[in-house]
Order: structure tokens, then sequence, then C-alpha cells
């Protein structure tokens, strides 16, 4: 390993063992997406009214409420990386690079809990 | 130690290239995917917040997104929100014919010329119908 040009210092250390995982995990919730989205646009699609009461009772039920919780991980995740992947492209300042990492590593939590506290509340009562 | 000397090169831009039926849904792709993102994921948590807040809450989603029961700026949200809609619908299609389309690609398949430009034309085709009959479904039956 050289300490002279750039890929003289990287040249011998192997790979990261990482590289694939990013990639693999974006077609993994890429086939999720596949069945969740379809499925809750059909369903939302077939109803008969799109009132309160309607939605409400419909999502308060065992598989609804499990596709909207499954689409607030799977879907967030999916996005998350995608994001990533884009703002990696287009960044290119130090400041600008911190910014992104805070915003991937916390927007798609913060809005995924929301998202499925939401659900719990919708399928377990209250309101 | 040397360090990397000035700027690292960059690879030609979008505006240098003739455009292509390729390059127009790869970059749809991105546009898209971006768009569900931050719009149509916004919106989902609007949607199932306000399902969670109760009947009220979930009324004023209804009034700003799309019935707007009294004029002022309801009536403008309520246009801009069937737009977003619409939009988001195409968007979700779009994504997902191109998405399909790079499953394609990664097995080694559909690189040849005239079948990547048919099938990149194609999802263009493909979203725009599928928008068109979802909301002719939901709109007219």
């Amino acid at each position: 390993m050289g300490n002279g040009t750039s890929i003289g210092r990287v040249r011998g250390l192997g790979s990261s063992h990482q590289g694939t995982h990013h990639w693999l995990s974006q077609r993994l919730t890429a086939v999720g997406n596949l069945v969740l989205i379809p499925f809750l646009m059909i369903s939302l699609a077939l109803m008969p009214a799109h009132d309160y009461a309607t939605i409400h009772s419909w999502a308060a039920k065992p598989l609804p409420a499990t596709a909207l919780i499954l689409i607030m991980i799977n879907t967030f995740q999916h996005a998350r990386m995608g994001v990533q992947v884009m703002l990696e492209d287009y960044i290119h300042e130090e400041g600008g690079k911190i910014a992104a990492w805070l915003l991937v590593n916390i927007l798609p939590f913060a809005g995924a809990a929301y998202g499925i506290v939401s659900v719990v509340r919708i399928a377990l009562g209250g309101a | 130690m040397a360090q990397a000397r000035g700027p690292r090169p960059l690879s030609p831009h979008l505006e240098i290239w003739r455009w292509g039926p390729a390059m127009l849904v790869s970059i749809l792709h991105r546009i898209t995917g971006n768009g569900l993102a931050f719009a149509g994921l916004g919106l989902l948590l609007w949607w199932v917040g306000a399902l969670a807040g109760g009947p009220a809450s979930y009324q004023t989603f209804l009034d700003w997104v799309w019935l707007a029961p009294t004029p002022g700026l309801q009536s403008v949200t309520a246009i801009l929100g069937k737009i977003v809609l619409v939009g988001l619908t195409w968007a979700f299609f779009q994504h997902m014919a191109t998405g399909i389309r790079h499953f394609v690609l990664d097995i080694g398949a559909g690189y040849e010329l005239e079948a990547n430009a048919r099938w990149s034309s194609l999802t263009i085709l493909f979203s725009v119908a599928a928008t068109s009959v979802f909301w002719a479904f939901v709109l007219l039956r």
C-alpha cells in the first residue's frame, strides 16, 4: 500500500465487503413495493366510499393494517436508499454531505415511526 | 503526501447528449422515485395520521386535498391535491415500469439498442395508460 496517489492509498486493501448489500436491499424492497403498493391502490379504488367510517373500518382490519405497517417499513427503506443514491450523485461539498447524511438517517425513521403509530392506533382503537 | 490535484474530471452531464428513450426513462426513474419519496410518502403520512386522529381530522384532510366545501384557499389546494394525486399515480406506474426494466437489465438482458429503446418507450406508454385506466375506474364507476 503506497501513500502517493489516491489509487495507491487503497490498492491492496481488498473490497470493503459491503458493496452489494445496498444494491441488493434496494431490489428486495422493490419487490416488496411491487406487492404492497398495488394492494393499497386496488383496495382504495374498489372502496364503495371514501368517507371516514369506510376507510377507518377497512384500515383497522388485520390484513390491511399489516399491509399498511409493512408499507411504512418497506417503502420508507426503499425511498431512503434511493434518496441517498441521488444525494450522493449531486452533493459534493463536505457540509452538504453531512446534511444529506443526517437527512437520510433520521427523517425516514421518524416518518415510518409516525406511520406505524398511526396504523396501530387505527387498528387497536382510540380516537 | 500528494493529494488529488485540482477538481476531479466530471463525466458529461445530461445536456451534452442527444436524447433517446433510454436516457429519458432513466432520469424519469430518478425523478419519479424522489417525487414519490417526498410528496408521496408525505401525503401518505398526512392521510394515515388524519385517519388515526378521528372523523374531524380526516374530514379536514379530505377538505384540503379533494373536497373544498368552502370557497377560498381550500378551493386552490383541492385543485392542487387532485393534480398531485394523479401525478403521484403516474409517477408510481412509471417508477414501477422502469423498475421492472431495471430488473431485466440486472439479469443482463435487453441491452440491444433496438430492444432497449422499444422497452424504454413502452414504460411511458404503460404509465400513461395505467394512470388513465386507474382514474377512469375510480371516478366513473
